[in-house]
């Protein structure tokens, strides 16, 4: 698998684990919209800048080639992912009553 | 990025006193399970050169199966923010907050 198939899976996965196996989905909550809002732009500029100056570079043959503010389109689906998931056990712990307040 | 990424989410922490390195444990088990999937990823991703890192713009300290130490960081700090701005985002809109436990 290269780097966009596990890109798109773990955003897949983060989406349907999100929806069906949490309650209280984040993805039908402005809570979590507004929050992504806020963080898409600070990834998209921590992103250009870990690009831009080859602090990382990316193989050709892993990606798609479409790239946004100068980093792989597929980082996008993985912060999406990465964000969503972290999110989801946030609450799904805070549901369990564990340190809710 | 990582010193970054802290201070622009850590300031929600100290104003808006959202209370999140106070639940370590809450935020130490929601970013775990997670980030260690991600690092799994990391590592193979490192394995079979779908990235790489320019070794004078890093620190050079590497941790298990070849990942950087500042990969390590970035899944603790990224997540970290990630709950800031959502605690964040509901201590300003407090009424976002009564679906979040269901009642």
């Amino acid at each position: 698998m290269i780097y966009s198939d596990i890109a798109i899976a773990a955003f897949g996965i983060a989406v349907m684990a999100d929806l069906f196996l949490f309650k209280n989905s984040m993805l039908t909550r402005p809570a979590f919209w507004s929050s992504y809002a806020i963080i898409l732009p600070f990834q998209l500029l921590t992103n250009w800048w870990l690009t831009s100056r080859n602090i990382v570079m990316y193989s050709p043959d892993a990606i798609m080639g479409i790239r946004i503010c100068s980093a792989p389109i597929e980082d996008l689906l993985f912060g999406f992912a990465l964000v969503l998931s972290v999110m989801g056990m946030w609450e799904y712990w805070g549901r369990r009553g564990v340190q809710r307040y | 990025m990582l010193i970054f990424t802290l201070c622009g989410s850590g300031w929600l922490e100290i104003v808006l006193k959202t209370g999140v390195l106070r639940r370590l444990k809450r935020a130490a088990l929601s970013i775990f399970p997670i980030s260690t999937c991600f690092l799994i990823w990391d590592g193979y991703a490192i394995a079979q050169g779908h990235w790489f890192f320019d070794r004078s713009q890093i620190l050079g300290i590497y941790g298990p199966f070849s990942i950087p130490l500042e990969e390590y960081l970035f899944f603790i700090v990224v997540p970290l923010a990630a709950i800031l701005t959502l605690e964040g985002i509901t201590t300003v809109k407090p009424h976002w907050r009564k679906r979040e436990f269901g009642e």
